[in-house]
């Protein structure tokens, strides 16, 4: 009964990320301006990195947590470098 | 591939409940990106995913391990702290440089700065 609970309710959470990441790619193409794309994409790792993390409870295992990690620290890595490139036009002075 | 049976059917509720709830505010944050009309409105929407939702999705990871695991598993509190401290810093440069873009083009929406 839990495990049909579990699976059924990760699912949904899944189905609801892989949307949520499907409007943020849509923005990302459309976004009118640099900005809007930037923070689209900011957005678009962040739910990357918690589909990550529902699946790792579906598969009931703790391997997915360091490529979640890893995520986290290049995509804010990527975010100061796009902001750095937006304000200046190069991301190294 | 299936979670483990063995965990109790209130806490499977509970943990149900957790990550539904943070995937339904990560999602409202995307429409809130898409539905916006100009981009200093946009850029709050998706913060809702990047910080409740995060919280949500990661409480539910801990419960479970904690759960199926037999002890108490809490390594995600890493990411929690990670990213409560780096969305601000990453979403404060991507508006300051916006900002800096704007005027730099002599937009009406922004308010300008004498310049002295």
């Amino acid at each position: 009964m839990s495990a049909l609970v579990l699976s059924v309710s990760i699912s949904v959470a899944q189905l609801m990320l892989v949307t949520a990441m499907g409007l943020y790619l849509f923005r990302m193409i459309r976004g009118p301006r640099a900005q809007d794309r930037v923070v689209a994409l900011d957005a678009f790792y962040v739910t990357g990195m918690l589909l990550m993390i529902t699946l790792g409870v579906r598969t009931n295992s703790t391997l997915y947590f360091e490529a979640t990690v890893v995520i986290a620290l290049l995509g804010f890595a990527t975010s100061v470098a796009l902001g750095k490139f937006l304000m200046r036009g190069e991301v190294i002075e | 591939m299936s979670p483990v049976a063995d965990i109790p059917l209130p806490v499977a509720l509970i943990i149900s409940a957790c990550l539904l709830g943070g995937a339904l505010l990560t999602m409202v944050g995307a429409i809130g990106l898409l539905k916006f009309k100009t981009f200093y409105q946009r850029v709050h929407a998706p913060t809702l995913g990047s910080s409740m939702g995060m919280m949500f999705i990661l409480a539910s990871s801990i419960i479970y391990f904690s759960v199926s695991r037999g002890a108490l598993v809490f390594h995600e509190v890493l990411i929690m702290v990670f990213l409560t401290l780096t969305t601000p810093i990453s979403l404060m440069l991507i508006v300051r440089a916006a900002l800096a873009r704007d005027r730099a083009e002599g937009s009406a929406d922004v308010p300008h700065v004498d310049a002295d």
